[in-house]
């Protein structure tokens, strides 16, 4: 079965994001004043060819521990859908 | 007696390797070669230079990809039996990424890459890196990065200070670890930092391109004159 990782790697809610404070300045200069807080992260999709879903979120989950995120300061969450044959990835 | 060797890894995208090669040929009890990241063969150094650079073009994070290169399992088991490995800059990315060093590297706090001369105290003279470094010296070594903001949990912070892992931290000129000192946010002002066994240093900061008058210090060699004279002093 083909599955589709979907992976959100953010910064930890403990460490400050330079990158989220720069842009959240750089909106509020053009007056989006609303804005109260941004944090950036990372967004990676990735296609698998798994047996089961609880085994593909296990791969996925090595991939995120070993080389995708850094635990020191980043978190993952992941999402897994079936990816139907023949389907294009951006459907 | 045969010449100290330094084995200095190169990975694509490494762009300090022939300036740490020409520095380490350089003194007479001496000499380098370049290691090539997909051998895995260490050709009987005597230390590893993990060099300055952007290995697989910082992709993902820094140091990240280039941790599973075969010649990094090499330099794992080479650390673990206790020989010296040095990591600068992109160097000690890597070794932050291959846990041979505890800790991680954010973006500077300005999100700015930042080159320029800095000075640097030495926090622990007592190590192979720094025995020729005299304590109250205040060293002048140029930082060449994107991301150096040292990271790390309290609880490793706490150990870091209680092993005397710290060993090189960015000061003012008259040598006070002060905040406005800091160029990039790293925790405790942290330039250099070692593992508990001390064979192991991570360092921002070049000391390559700090060995000759002409670039504008040559503080940089008394790191390497540490290294030299301490494995001599082995080998006898």
């Amino acid at each position: 079965m083909l599955y589709k990782a979907k992976i959100k790697i953010t910064l930890r809610p403990s460490i400050l994001d330079v990158q989220g404070k720069t842009v959240m300045q750089a909106l509020g200069n053009l007056e989006f004043d609303t804005v109260e807080a941004v944090r950036i992260g990372k967004y990676i999709e990735m296609e698998l060819n798994e047996e089961s879903e609880p085994k593909a979120k296990e791969r996925v989950e090595e991939a995120c521990k070993k080389l995708l995120s850094n635990p020191v300061m980043e978190d993952y969450a992941i999402e897994l859908e079936v990816v139907e044959r023949g389907q294009n990835v951006e459907n | 007696m045969s010449k100290i060797k330094f084995g200095i890894v190169v990975f694509p995208g490494s762009n300090c390797d022939h300036d740490t090669e020409y520095v380490c040929n350089n003194f007479p009890e001496s000499e380098a070669v370049l290691l090539w990241h997909k051998d895995s063969d260490l050709q009987q150094c005597d230390v590893v230079i993990l060099p300055g650079g952007f290995s697989y073009g910082d992709y993902l994070r820094a140091g990240a990809i280039a941790k599973f290169s075969p010649i990094m399992n090499e330099v794992i088991k080479f650390a673990n039996q206790g020989y010296p490995v040095l990591g600068i800059c992109n160097g000690f990315q890597v070794l932050l990424e291959c846990g041979l060093l505890q800790g991680a590297m954010m973006h500077n706090r300005t999100h700015r890459f930042i080159c320029k001369m800095v000075h640097l105290k030495t926090a622990n003279t007592q190590t192979l890196f720094t025995s020729e470094i005299q304590a109250e010296e205040i060293l002048r070594i140029p930082i060449a990065h994107g991301e150096g903001n040292f990271e790390a949990s309290p609880e490793t912070i706490q150990h870091h200070l209680e092993h005397n892992n710290i060993i090189f931290q960015y000061c003012n000129s008259q040598g006070q670890v002060v905040e406005e000192a800091n160029p990039n946010g790293s925790i405790q002002n942290i330039a250099g930092l070692s593992n508990d066994a001390k064979n192991v240093l991570g360092l921002m900061p070049h000391p390559e391109r700090a060995c000759e008058s002409v670039l504008g210090s040559t503080d940089g060699e008394k790191i390497f004159k540490s290294i030299i004279k301490n494995l001599i002093e082995a080998k006898v």
